[in-house]
């Protein structure tokens, strides 16, 4: 008998079955990963709600955004781009200012007694404004805690906020946190836009 | 009389195609792994906000995406900002049934986990997702995520 050589298999077409398969998963998923602001909506209302204690003027930051797209910031028009550094100043209140948030003391651990601000930031818009509005608001005002963070992680533990996140320091993220909480409370949607 | 001048036959020697399956089987893999099934066909048009503080969702099976935006068939659907939930349009009211249902699919440990996912066009007035969200509270689905898109931000480098 003779010996016989096993066939070699033509794999010629091999490529093209794997080119098939590889347009398939191209067209068929996404690469996108949700990126996001996270939020927390506050619980629905009792029915019967007992009024909350009013927060002093001093304490709060009012940020009202209307449909043409104007912002009224304490009082005053503003631009989205002088947001961050106003709620800034108006969180940490360096120069303790009268008509600025009062403290608190509190005892934090790492910090000891620590000054906490009274702050919240109240933001308010209309039915008409645009989505886009509302998002670069959100984002200034979380700049403006983030960047306050930032700063604090830095002159006591010499390293970034995120690098603190990022490595799962979870006391000393949250003893920042509790130095600078992050209050923004929503109002009840209301329309005042007149559409 | 160079010694290495190749003598008679100008033919280009084929280049050997046998590791191209492999190569292709690589790439193919990659997308494998690194992606993910397109969950739902858009029916509205989204172009999402930009911004800079922005967190990763992580676990995307605990994600329901709620998505608000211009329909794409402007003629059948008209113009007015249109919410979708899954494969259909649907109206304000539904959005709270849907979140229970998919809380219902999940672990009951997993259910505080539950995020919404806002997938909002920035031209969106925010009345629709003012009523979105109210909605949402009603059913005590308070983790939400406006989803956005990563800014490159000059003063953040």
């Amino acid at each position: 008998m003779a010996k016989r050589d096993t066939p070699e298999i033509n794999a010629g077409s091999m490529a093209d079955i794997a080119f098939l398969l590889l347009v398939f998963f191209l067209v068929t998923t996404t690469m996108d990963s949700d990126y996001g602001l996270l939020r927390k909506l506050p619980p629905p209302l009792p029915p019967e709600t007992v009024e909350p204690p009013p927060i002093k003027d001093r304490n709060v930051f009012v940020v009202l955004a209307n449909a043409n797209d104007q912002l009224l910031v304490e009082g005053e028009v503003m631009e989205i781009s002088q947001l961050k550094e106003s709620a800034k100043e108006f969180i940490a209140n360096p120069q303790r200012k009268e008509d600025l948030p009062a403290f608190k003391v509190e005892e934090i651990p790492y910090f000891g007694k620590t000054e906490v601000s009274k702050q919240v930031i109240s933001l308010q818009n209309d039915r008409g404004t645009s989505y886009d509005l509302y998002i670069q608001v959100q984002n200034e005002l979380a700049r403006a805690y983030d960047e306050l963070r930032d700063e604090l992680a830095r002159e006591k533990f010499g390293q970034s906020f995120q690098y603190l996140v990022d490595t799962g320091q979870k006391k000393k993220v949250s003893a920042i946190k509790d130095v600078y909480p992050q209050r923004i409370s929503e109002a009840e949607p209301k329309n005042t836009g007149g559409n | 009389m160079s010694k290495f001048k190749k003598d008679g036959g100008d033919k280009d020697p084929a280049i050997s195609t046998s590791s191209l399956p492999d190569i292709v089987f690589m790439l193919l893999f990659f997308f494998m792994v690194s992606t993910v099934m397109r969950e739902v066909e858009l029916k509205v048009s989204i172009d999402q906000p930009e911004a800079t503080e922005i967190e990763k969702l992580e676990n995307k099976a605990l994600v329901n995406y709620v998505y608000i935006g211009e329909p794409l068939n402007a003629e059948t659907y008209g113009t007015a900002s249109r919410i979708q939930l899954n494969d259909a349009f649907a109206s304000v009211k539904e959005v709270g049934p849907y979140i229970e249902t998919r809380r219902a699919e999940v672990d009951e440990a997993e259910v505080p986990l539950l995020t919404t996912s806002l997938k909002v066009d920035k031209e969106t007035e925010m009345g629709i997702v003012t009523d979105v969200k109210q909605e949402l509270r009603k059913v005590q689905a308070l983790k939400i995520s406006y989803s956005t898109r990563e800014k490159m931000d000059a003063d953040k480098f």
